[in-house]
């Protein structure tokens, strides 16, 4: 397994956000996080990526607790993309990227040219090579989401969590970032509203509700009009062209 | 090649800086040491200096050699460090709050260090500029101490930081008010409020020797910590998910400005503006990385001291105005300028 947490719960003050969750991530395979608003996907990101401690549980890679995995060690391997990280500083795309070397470099280490590998390779999976020089204020929202990827690329991770990284996105753009994700080939745990889009790109998926997993499975097993209408409170049909593939039509 | 221009480009801009500043500096050091009321050549200055440090054994009158060598050298020395200081603290407060206003006074540490000042002055707790110094210290930082309990040592985010900074700044000045108007006269509170808009009168090479000690100490360890605060660019989760301990890297980062601001104030008073401007242009010529922007920083704060202090000191004949007034009447000009660049460059 490559990632896998045991009964986590998180709390913040006396409200319980992550609720007993448990899961495993085989080596480079997607893991879908759908749920409501609220329903802990992102609080559950952060325990993972080692942001948090969780009030009980544990999280290990390869067996190993991260709880035990020093800071630089754990970002060397564990690379999170947040939702709408943003900043004033007139910073260009290269220097973006290149704060995901910051875990591989010591603190008065020059520039060695793995580091600068690192970054071009970065650069050319998200397709924004030729953006390098580009001001992150002159990004459009699809660019930075693309860039934040590259930086958190250029780290060199073996696991990869995304928060809702087609937030905002044009459906193009949203295609483009699901693609990519699915195509670097990492093991990656991705946040998602669109549920078709959860079926389309992810192998497995984990339904959160209220912090608490309601099912977790093959997105052909779990999505089911029962399972949408009780996490969801929407009525939907199932569209299926072919056996492994569906579409949700979502009644008015 | 295109692929690294725009690093490279940097780079160059870099290297001009600390080029240009060095040369400046030293001609501005020189000229200090030159006016007064007593003008002494450069070329006498430079003979003095060069003397002092063994190079060479020329001829030089001895009241000159005095003048340049007990108190103008020193004073134009101790005005560079706290302008390095100054500009340096303003641009770690800068990037660890996120928040292009933030200066080296956002800790409340001026105000500390006026109530600490004010109760020595008034009320009479020891006596002379030494103990007046050390008041001034022990107030700065209690009230770092005050932000630093009140922010849950910075853990609680950088606006709850600014928060607790805010309080604090209240919280001393009032204090300060209450001493100066229940048991002060006149002439006492005019003394403190002089203190305070910054004097390098009276500095001598034992400030010097302390301030050179914690400055350069200072300055290495930001320079430590220079990937961790460009990690920092996106915010703490940001830095946290590429391997920085956030609540270390600003409880050492924010305990050092508080150490240098600290003494700064306690030496000449709360020199506004340095800390502000300094690190805001510097950006703007050479862009955000902490690796060059510290010290750049660190080079053009002690230009803009030593010129401001030889400004405060031949505008009027026979008389010094304090510091502040000098930084922020220039400083307020060049800041309107950066600031309406940087709406066109957004």
């Amino acid at each position: 397994m490559s990632i896998q947490a045991e009964n986590l719960v998180w709390r913040i003050g006396r409200k319980t956000i992550v609720d007993n969750v448990s899961l495993t991530v085989k080596p480079g395979t997607v893991l879908g996080l759908i749920g409501p608003n609220g329903s802990g996907k992102s609080s559950l990101l952060r325990l993972l990526a080692g942001l948090r401690r969780p009030v009980s549980g544990k999280i290990t890679l390869e067996g190993n607790d991260i709880s035990n995995i020093p800071r630089r060690n754990l970002a060397r391997r564990v690379a999170l993309v947040q939702q709408h990280a943003t900043t004033e500083i007139n910073v260009a795309v290269e220097d973006v990227v290149r704060l995901g070397r910051t875990p591989h470099r010591n603190p008065l280490a020059g520039w060695s040219h793995f580091d600068t590998n690192a970054v071009d390779t970065a650069l050319q999976q998200v397709g924004m090579s030729k953006f390098r020089q580009a001001s992150w204020q002159s990004l459009s929202g699809g660019e930075r989401q693309r860039v934040h990827i590259a930086r958190a690329l250029a780290q060199q991770p073996r696991e990869l969590f995304l928060d809702e990284p087609t937030n905002h996105l044009d459906i193009q753009h949203q295609l483009g970032i699901l693609r990519l994700i699915t195509r670097l080939g990492l093991t990656s745990i991705v946040a998602l509203h669109d549920l078709n889009h959860a079926a389309m790109f992810c192998d497995h998926l984990l339904v959160l509700d209220q912090g608490k997993v309601i099912a977790n499975g093959k997105p052909t097993d779990v999505l089911t009009p029962d399972l949408l209408k009780n996490v969801f409170q929407v009525e939907c049909d199932f569209y299926a062209p072919q056996d492994d593939a569906f579409h949700i039509l979502f009644r008015k | 090649m295109t692929i690294t221009s725009g690093i490279s480009k940097r780079t160059f801009r870099f290297e001009l800086l600390l080029l240009v500043s060095v040369v400046v500096l030293a001609f501005a050091i020189a000229m200090a040491v030159g006016i007064g009321e007593m003008r002494i050549p450069i070329r006498t200055v430079a003979l003095s200096i060069c003397n002092h440090l063994g190079f060479s054994a020329v001829n030089i009158s001895q009241i000159q050699d005095s003048v340049i060598w007990n108190l103008r050298l020193s004073r134009a020395l101790v005005a560079a460090l706290c302008g390095a200081g100054l500009a340096i603290c303003g641009a770690i407060l800068q990037s660890l709050l996120r928040n292009a206003l933030a200066e080296p006074y956002v800790l409340g540490v001026s105000a500390g260090a006026s109530t600490g000042a004010v109760a020595i002055v008034i009320m009479g707790v020891g006596a002379g500029t030494v103990s007046l110094s050390v008041g001034a210290f022990a107030g700065a930082m209690a009230a770092f101490v005050f932000v630093a309990i009140l922010s849950n040592s910075g853990r609680g985010g950088p606006d709850r930081t600014i928060l607790a900074g805010v309080a604090a700044a209240q919280l001393f000045n009032a204090l300060t008010a209450y001493i100066v108007t229940t048991s002060g006269n006149a002439q006492q509170a005019r003394d403190v409020m002089f203190w305070l808009l910054g004097s390098f009168g009276g500095v001598r090479w034992p400030e010097f020797q302390l301030l050179i000690v914690i400055i350069i100490g200072g300055l290495t360890i930001c320079i430590w910590h220079a990937q961790a605060l460009d990690a920092f660019t996106f915010g703490d989760d940001a830095a946290a998910s590429l391997g920085i301990h956030i609540g270390r890297v600003r409880f050492i980062l924010f305990s050092v400005t508080a150490l240098i601001t600290a003494t700064i104030v306690s030496m000449v008073g709360a020199i506004g503006f340095v800390g502000l401007v300094v690190p805001h242009a510097v950006r703007f010529l050479i862009g955000p990385g902490h690796m060059r922007l510290l010290p750049a920083c660190a080079l053009v704060g002690a230009v803009f001291m030593v010129l401001a202090d030889i400004v405060s000191r031949s505008v009027m004949a026979q008389q010094t105005l304090p510091i502040g007034i000098v930084t922020a009447l220039v400083g307020v000009p060049c800041f309107s300028l950066i600031l309406y660049r940087a709406r066109q460059a957004v």
